[in-house]
């Protein structure tokens, strides 16, 4: 499978520069959760996005913030990315009331819905009928808003899928769904869960538009993005967009873990090299668009915001006992 | 449609039932009914006819067959400001959405602490006759009685069809509405309007010192013609049709207990970890010392539902085995049972054991 090749005439470099920022602020805080990990106090799963930055930042940088977005265990990137606040993310880690959820959740439900992250779901697939139902109450209520579902490349596997598309593309909705293919459900290969076939023809059999892009390649994913956008829109009804990428790190937890005998440290590498972050900060570099010292400004500024978000969750309180009760009805 | 200007109105429960949709649908533009046949010619049993050739395909929306798929679609369209009613024909046919309505529905706006909301009717009907067999027939209030953040509404008259389905739709939560297939047929007098009833729990249907009689949905009705029944024998008992499961409240039920010392269930599905089991156990916790006599639990036997009639002798909790059991904690002779006891069962001789008894037409 060779993804559509995009040229770099299709999106002006100088437009790229935010997002090399938004994607190294993305990068630069996934490592300090890793890093501050061990200290125990984010008492909850984590699901690094670290090595899959340039989709979330690629496709949602296509979006308004009114544009409602879903995403799945693996949503720090997606979150931070469309904009969510990231003291209420580190906060929701650490299990404190000013957290996304109050505490209720954790790294796998994150939302901000001003920002226009409707919600993240644990489990694998659950939240795409979520977003194709906003699209379709934004089509019913005459809303211009776009819907957005992220998903993974084992979550083609469940039936869920399959059901979501087929209503999305009956009606017609302004949904996109951006599938993430990182090779790996947890430890098992895609060609142990899979037949091989093109992942995009899933959707084309359901009539849908489908692209197949190079997840690690930020201007491809914004070029492609942009345009199913404009589809959606324009009432031309879903699209599926597949980005190849790869998860450096173990599904669920701070290490690499290469050794463990699932994946070998030579196809850790080969992706290792066509790093999303690198290559567009070489790509700006060569165009005299980045430098060293803006490098170092941009890291010891998100340091800066970094180290603000955990002192504001180390800081912030607990909820109280009493409301675990609370909430259970509106 | 029925007629909506009188006031005083006879109709069956079905008729109730689509004019609650009817009043919701005209009342609210975010009202939106989905399901497999809502515009078909049979129109669920006739609760959903003429709501198309009303509101139009937009609002009444024919479903793919995918009910987990389309119940997260119900729940995605009610975080962006929709009101939607789901319609399954059987509740064995939501059990694919159980991912959904447990993880999703019920949870969201609790995770979220309360900044999403689900409002969100699932109707559910249960089959029961005709050979319904296995897997048209599960009654499984039970299951969703036990997640929290769901309601779970069971009406038993035309009545509480329609106020009880207008108060859901009026709700902020998730409401999973489980009508009995037989309950269509019931007929009573239902106020006309948007008359919208709290989904505030048990009601007191029939009155007595003798025992307490806690039922739900087609059991309330049978519960209440063993009370007749025994009423016509010397012998009055308090009767409860159940009405809202979730959130539960007992405290009527408590409070009766306390008076009748002697408590009946009877659940409309399994007996064995069924709704009653709950009622026995808050009972148990409340005023065990109360009680003269264990509690009777009468509910389905310990077997799938078999399709053939020759197999279904006893099936179901009948209103002669509520009148035994409620006559003999009562302390009733066992002449006035007998009585109450010959009387049901000669109510219903004639009429073949896979058919509604017609003394269940009300009206109530």
């Amino acid at each position: 499978m060779t993804p559509n090749p995009i040229t770099e005439s299709h999106a002006r470099l100088e437009e790229l520069v935010p997002l090399y920022s938004a994607m190294r602020r993305i990068r630069q805080i996934e490592l300090e959760i890793a890093k501050r990990y061990a200290e125990q106090k984010m008492r909850c799963p984590v699901h690094l996005s670290i090595g899959q930055e340039a989709i979330a930042v690629g496709v949602c940088a296509a979006l308004k913030r009114t544009d409602q977005a879903v995403s799945t265990h693996r949503c720090h990137a997606h979150y931070l990315a469309k904009g969510g606040d990231l003291n209420a993310m580190i906060a929701e880690l650490y299990g404190k009331s000013t957290g996304c959820c109050g505490g209720r959740g954790g790294s796998m439900h994150l939302f901000d819905t001003g920002a226009g992250l409707l919600l993240s779901l644990p489990i694998v697939a659950s939240s795409i009928p979520i977003g194709v139902g906003a699209a379709f109450g934004f089509a019913r209520r005459g809303e211009p808003h776009v819907a957005v579902v992220f998903l993974g490349d084992a979550s083609l596997e469940e039936g869920v899928w399959h059901e979501s598309a087929n209503f999305a593309a009956r009606h017609k909705l302004p949904v996109i769904f951006v599938c993430e293919n990182n090779l790996y459900s947890v430890y098992t290969h895609l060609d142990d869960r899979q037949p091989s076939r093109p992942l995009t023809k899933l959707a084309e059999a359901h009539g849908i538009r489908a692209q197949h892009v190079d997840g690690n390649d930020l201007s491809a994913l914004l070029h492609v993005m942009s345009e199913m956008v404009d589809q959606a829109r324009n009432s031309e009804g879903p699209s599926f967009l597949l980005a190849d990428t790869y998860r450096w790190l173990e599904h669920c937890g701070p290490n690499y873990d290469n050794h463990i005998g699932y994946r070998t440290e030579d196809e850790f590498n080969a992706w290792r090299i066509r790093c999303p972050v690198e290559r567009l900060r070489n790509k700006l570099e060569k165009s005299g668009l980045w430098n060293a010292a803006r490098e170092d400004t941009l890291t010891a500024r998100i340091q800066t915001e970094i180290d603000a978000a955990f002192r504001f969750a180390e800081d912030s309180p607990f909820p109280e006992l009493r409301t675990a009760a609370e909430g259970v009805y509106a | 449609m029925p007629d909506a200007s009188q006031t005083e109105r006879i109709l069956t429960a079905a008729e109730a039932i689509l004019e609650a949709q009817d009043l919701a649908l005209a009342r609210d533009p975010n009202v939106y009914l989905m399901g497999e046949g809502v515009c078909d010619p049979k129109g669920i049993f006739g609760t959903t006819s003429g709501l198309v050739e009303k509101y139009g395909p937009q609002r009444i929306v024919e479903m793919p067959v995918a009910e987990n798929g389309l119940t997260g679609i119900a729940i995605g369209s009610a975080l962006v400001g929709m009101r939607p009613i789901m319609i399954h024909q059987r509740v064995d046919f939501a059990l694919l959405a159980l991912e959904q309505i447990f993880n999703n529905a019920a949870k969201t706006h609790y995770v979220s602490s309360g900044k999403h909301r689900v409002p969100l009717v699932i109707r559910m009907i249960v089959g029961r006759g005709w050979g319904q067999g296995p897997a048209h027939s599960q009654s499984l209030e039970a299951i969703f009685s036990h997640i929290p953040g769901l309601k779970v509404v069971m009406p038993a008259t035309p009545a509480d069809c329609k106020g009880l389905l207008l108060g859901a739709i009026e709700d902020g939560n998730p409401v999973v509405f489980i009508e009995h297939r037989w309950i269509h047929y019931v007929k009573g007098t239902v106020p006309a309007g948007y008359t919208p009833l709290p989904l505030d729990g048990p009601r007191r249907i029939a009155e007595g010192d003798g025992a307490t009689i806690v039922a739900t949905s087609l059991m309330a009705i049978e519960a209440r013609l063993a009370a007749e029944a025994l009423a016509e024998a010397g012998v009055k008992c308090d009767v409860f049709d159940m009405r809202v499961l979730r959130p539960l409240r007992t405290e009527p039920i408590i409070e009766s207990v306390r008076r009748t010392g002697g408590l009946v269930v009877i659940d409309s599905g399994w007996k064995t970890g069924g709704f009653g089991a709950e009622i026995v156990a808050r009972i148990a916790e409340s005023c065990l010392g109360d009680l003269r006599a264990p509690p009777v639990r009468l509910g389905l036997p310990d077997h799938p539902t078999p399709s053939t009639r020759a197999l279904m002798e006893g099936f179901y909790p009948s209103s002669d085995a509520i009148a035994a059991a409620a006559g003999k904690l009562a302390g009733a002779s066992a002449a006035q049972i007998d009585r109450a006891v010959s009387a049901l069962r000669q109510q219903r001789a004639k009429v073949s054991i896979d058919q509604p008894n017609p003394a269940f037409a009300g009206p109530f």
